[in-house]
C-alpha cells in the first residue's frame, strides 16, 4: 500500500472518466428500464440482467435483486432514485467488508516486498512498472526482481521499464529459478537500502499445481528471508475477466493467502464487476486499479469511487 | 464449484418421470437452470436470451425418447443448439492469390497474440509453409524481443524492422518476396477497441496489406464485455475469424459462443497451454461440453484412444456388453487412467468431475485410484464377479486387507455401481446419433 492513505484529488475525476469511455453505464442503463417502464414496476429480472452485464455473475447479482425485494416495498421500486441507492448500498458493504492487508508490526522496516502474481497477460509487468513509478515520484528507493524466468524476452520488459521509471532491477538469465533471483534480489534490497522490494513473477494460470507449488516455494523463500518484514502479496486481474477469476483468486489465496487485488484495464468498457464477488467470498480487498496505458494510470483503490463512477450518468 | 448442467437437470426434472412430452410448465424450471448454467460459463446475457428462446422452441412438444430422461432431452437438445451456433465445419486458413499472404493478428492487451504469433508459425511450418513473423508490436517493451526468441527456438525467421507498424508491415512484404517466405504472420500490438486512433492504425495496416485472414486473439477467459470488444474489432476491420486462448485453464469459455452468436465469425483455433506446439484447431462439440461444464470427453476419448490396444479393447466392450461391468473391469479401468497422463488433466476432462473442488487435488485423487486399486485387490475372485456378496463381514476383511476403513469400501462400491449404471445406459446402443457416436468412442476408452 502507499504511505499515504488518501487518494490523490485527481483519483475520482480518473476513474470516471476511465468507466465513462462506455455508453452503457450501468446507471443510464437503469434510468432507460425505468423511463420504459414508466408508471409500472420494472422487472427486476431486467435489472439482474444489467448487474450480470457488469461480470457481477448471475449470483451475486441474484443477492442484490433479492435483497432489493427484501428492503423496498412496491411502491419504492417505481422509483429510480431508491433502487439505485439500495443497489449501490449492496454492492459496497460488499467492497468495504473486506478484510485490510494486515499491517506490520514495524510500519518503518525495509524494505516493504511486494509479491505480484497472477494468470498469463493481466499485466503484471505493467502494473510493476506504474507502481515502481508511483513510489519512486514519492521519493522511494525501488528493487524490481524479475522472476518471470519462463516467459520469452519477460527480463527484458522488465528491464526497459526499470530504465523507464529509474528503478533497479535485480535478474538472472532466461530459465533460472525464480526462487534463486528472489533471495538475491531480497540481498540486494537489503544491502543498497531499497525502501521497496516488487517482484515480478511469470504469468500463470491458478489449474497448473507445478506451477503453484513454485509459486509457494517463492513465498516461503520471501517469508523465511525477511520473517515478519512487511510483505503484500497482490493478485493482478485483468477486468476484462469474467466468472473465472474468482477461481483464480481462490486458488492463489489458498497458495499464498493475497493481501490484495489490482484491477487492471479498466479503462475499457469491461467494469470489472468480478471484484464484488472476490470481495464477498475471500474478503480480499482491492488495492489498485489501472486506468490506462499512461505511466501514471495505476491508482489506490476507493469503493464509493469504483461504486460510484459505476453509476454515474452523462 | 458449479454442478455440471446435466447433473442439474436430472434434479430439476426428478418428479418428473413418466411425462412422455416435454410441455411448456416443465421445461421452465429446466430452462432457467440452463440459463444459469449459461451464465455461469461467461455467456453474454444477451446471447444467451437469444438462445434460451431458441431452445425452448425446439424443446416443447418434444417426445421423451424413453432411452433419455426428460433432463438428458432437454441437455440433448441444449447442447445440439451450441454445437450448431460454435458452427458445424471447420473454416481453414485463407490465402491472398498473390505471394506473399498476410495473416494479422489483433486484440486486447494481453490476450496472448505474440504467442499465438509464434504458434500459428509453429503449425504452418508443419503444414509445409514458410512463413515469415513479423514483430509489428512497437508499443510494448520488449515485445519484438519476445517474438524474436520465440521464432529462434523454433527456427522460423522473425523479421524485426524500425518505424511504425505500418512501415514494418509494408516492408516485410518485400523481405518475404524476396526469400520466399509465405504466409507474414502479423503480430500487432494489443489495444482497446474504444481506442479511435489505434483502431485506425489498425485499418491503415489492413489496407496496406491486404490480409488474407484478420484474426482477432480473444482470451478464453473474457466476460461478458467479450462481446464489446468482438464486435468493435469486426465493425472497424472486418475479422475473419478468432482464435480462443488460455483454454487450459478452467474457464467455461462462454466467451466463444458470445463472441461466435454476435460476429457470425468463426473460431479456428484455440490455444491450450504455454508450449509453441499448443495450437489445436476448434472442435465445436468439445467446446459446448465445456460450456456446459460436461467435461471435454471427445479429448479425452481421442486421447486415450492413442494409448490403447483397439483389438483388447473391443473385445473387453463385448464381454461387458454380454456379461455385464464387473469389478475387475473397474480395476483395469483404474489402471488405465493412471497411465492416460498427468491425472490433473484428464480428470479436467472427465464430466462432472471437472468442477468438482475437492477432485482438484490431483495427489489426493492420485491417492484415492491407488487405495481403489488396493481395495479392489483384497476381493476375492468370486466378490469381484459378484459384488453383491460383500456383506458387512467380508466388508471388514476386505478394508483390514487393503488397510482403509469400511466407510472407504462403502464408498469404492458405490462408485462402482454408478460406473455400472453409466456402462448399462451407454451399451443398448439404440440411441440417436449423437449419443452413438458419443457411446461408440467412449466404449474403447472405458474397456481399456
Amino acid at each position: 500500500m502507499p504511505p499515504n492513505g488518501t487518494p490523490p484529488t485527481g483519483l475520482f475525476g480518473q476513474l470516471v472518466a476511465g468507466l465513462a469511455r462506455t455508453r452503457q453505464r450501468l446507471i443510464g442503463q437503469i434510468e432507460r428500464l425505468f423511463a420504459a417502464n414508466a408508471g409500472s414496476a420494472p422487472t427486476l429480472e431486467a435489472l439482474e440482467e444489467l448487474l450480470i452485464a457488469a461480470d457481477l455473475g448471475p449470483i451475486v447479482a441474484g443477492q442484490i435483486i433479492a435483497a432489493l425485494h427484501q428492503r423496498l416495498g412496491r411502491r419504492d421500486l417505481k422509483e429510480l432514485r431508491h433502487v439505485e441507492e439500495t443497489v449501490k448500498e449492496e454492492i459496497l458493504s460488499v467492497l468495504k467488508a473486506t478484510t485490510p492487508p494486515p499491517l506490520s508490526a514495524d510500519p518503518d522496516a525495509r524494505p516493504r516486498v511486494f509479491l505480484f502474481l497472477g494468470v498469463n497477460g493481466s499485466g503484471k509487468t505493467t502494473t510493476i512498472g506504474k507502481f515502481a513509478k508511483r513510489l519512486i515520484d514519492e521519493g522511494g528507493k525501488v528493487i524490481v526482481a524479475g522472476a518471470d524466468t519462463f516467459r520469452a524476452a519477460a527480463i527484458e520488459q522488465l528491464q526497459v521499464w526499470g530504465k523507464r521509471v529509474g528503478a533497479h532491477v535485480v535478474c538472472h538469465q532466461a530459465g533460472a529459478d525464480p526462487s534463486a533471483v528472489v533471495f538475491d534480489a531480497l540481498q540486494a534490497a537489503v544491502a543498497r537500502q531499497a525502501t521497496h522490494l516488487l517482484i515480478d513473477t511469470a504469468g500463470r494460470l491458478h489449474t497448473k499445481r507445478n506451477l503453484m507449488e513454485e509459486l509457494k516455494k517463492i513465498h516461503r523463500v520471501i517469508s523465511r528471508q525477511m520473517p515478519g518484514a512487511p510483505y503484500e502479496r497482490f493478485m493482478v486481474l485483468d477486468a476484462t475477466s469474467g466468472l473465472n477469476a474468482l477461481a483464480q483468486a481462490r486458488e492463489f489465496h489458498d497458495a499464498v493467502g493475497l493481501t490484495g487485488l489490482v484491477l487492471t484495464k479498466l479503462d475499457g468498457t469491461a467494469k470489472g464487476g468480478i471484484v464484488v464477488a472476490i470481495a464477498q467470498h475471500l474478503k480480499v480487498p482491492i488495492a489498485f486499479v489501472g486506468l490506462g496505458e499512461g505511466l501514471d494510470d495505476l491508482q489506490p483503490f476507493s469503493p464509493e469511487a469504483f461504486t460510484d463512477a459505476l453509476f454515474v450518468s452523462s | 464449484m458449479f454442478d455440471g448442467l446435466a447433473e442439474r437437470l436430472a434434479l430439476v426434472f426428478k418428479r418428473l418421470r413418466g411425462h412422455g412430452r416435454l410441455t411448456e410448465e416443465n421445461i421452465i424450471e429446466a430452462l432457467r437452470e440452463v440459463r444459469l448454467a449459461l451464465l455461469e460459463a461467461d455467456v453474454n446475457f444477451k446471447v444467451v436470451k437469444g438462445f434460451i428462446e431458441r431452445v425452448r422452441e425446439r424443446a416443447v412438444g418434444r417426445e421423451v425418447l424413453e432411452s433419455l430422461t426428460p433432463g438428458q432431452q432437454v441437455v440433448k437438445v441444449v447442447y445440439e443448439e451450441l454445437v450448431g451456433v460454435l458452427g458445424s465445419t471447420r473454416v481453414p486458413l485463407a490465402y491472398a492469390q498473390d505471394s506473399p499472404s498476410a495473416l494479422m493478428l489483433v486484440g486486447l492487451h494481453g490476450s496472448g497474440k505474440t504467442t499465438t504469433a509464434a504458434k500459428l508459425g509453429r503449425w504452418l511450418l508443419s503444414e509445409g509453409r514458410s512463413p515469415l513473423l513479423v514483430a509489428a508490436d512497437q508499443t510494448r517493451p520488449a515485445a519484438r524481443e519476445q517474438l524474436q526468441i520465440l521464432g529462434n527456438s523454433l527456427g522460423l525467421p522473425v523479421f524485426v524492422g524500425t518505424g511504425t507498424s505500418l512501415q514494418v508491415c509494408q516492408e516485410s512484404r518485400a523481405v518475404a518476396k524476396e526469400r520466399g517466405h509465405n504466409p507474414l504472420i502479423l503480430d500487432t500490438s494489443g489495444r482497446l477497441h474504444v481506442d479511435e486512433p489505434l483502431m485506425q492504425e489498425l485499418v491503415a495496416i489492413k489496407q496496406a496489406m491486404c490480409p488474407a485472414e484478420i484474426l482477432m486473439v480473444a482470451d478464453a477467459m473474457t466476460g461478458q464485455d467479450a462481446v464489446n470488444s468482438a464486435l468493435r474489432f469486426d465493425a472497424d476491420l472486418g475479422l475473419t475469424g478468432f482464435v480462443l486462448t488460455k483454454l487450459d485453464g478452467d474457464a467455461r469459455g462462454g466467451a466463444a459462443l458470445s463472441i461466435r452468436s454476435v460476429t457470425g465469425k468463426p473460431i479456428k483455433f484455440v490455444g491450450v497451454g504455454e508450449k509453441l506446439d499448443a495450437l489445436e484447431p476448434f472442435h465445436p462439440d468439445r467446446m459446448a461440453s465445456r460450456i456446459l461444464g460436461m467435461g471435454d470427453i471427445l479429448t479425452l476419448v481421442e486421447k486415450a484412444q492413442a494409448s490403447v490396444d483397439h483389438k483388447r479393447a473391443s473385445e473387453l466392450t463385448q464381454k461387458i456388453a454380454s456379461e455385464g461391468f464387473a469389478l475387475e473391469d473397474f480395476r483395469l479401468q483404474l489402471r488405465q487412467l493412471k497411465e492416460l497422463g498427468p491425472l490433473e488433466q484428464v480428470m479436467g476432462m472427465i464430466p462432472g468431475l471437472s468442477q468438482q473442488k475437492g477432485l482438484a487435488d490431483s495427489g489426493a485423487a492420485e491417492r484415492g485410484i491407488k487405495q481403489a486399486e488396493a481395495i479392489i485387490n483384497s476381493m476375492t475372485r468370486k466378490e469381484r464377479e459378484v459384488p453383491g456378496l460383500i456383506n458387512g463381514s467380508r466388508r471388514r476383511r476386505i478394508a483390514a486387507g487393503s488397510g482403509t476403513s469400511v466407510a472407504e469400501v462403502n464408498r469404492l462400491l458405490k462408485q462402482f455401481s454408478q460406473a455400472q449404471r453409466l456402462m448399462r445406459q451407454l451399451l443398448p446402443l439404440g440411441g440417436s446419433g449423437a449419443k452413438r457416436t458419443v457411446a461408440k468412442r467412449l466404449l474403447p476408452f472405458l474397456g481399456s
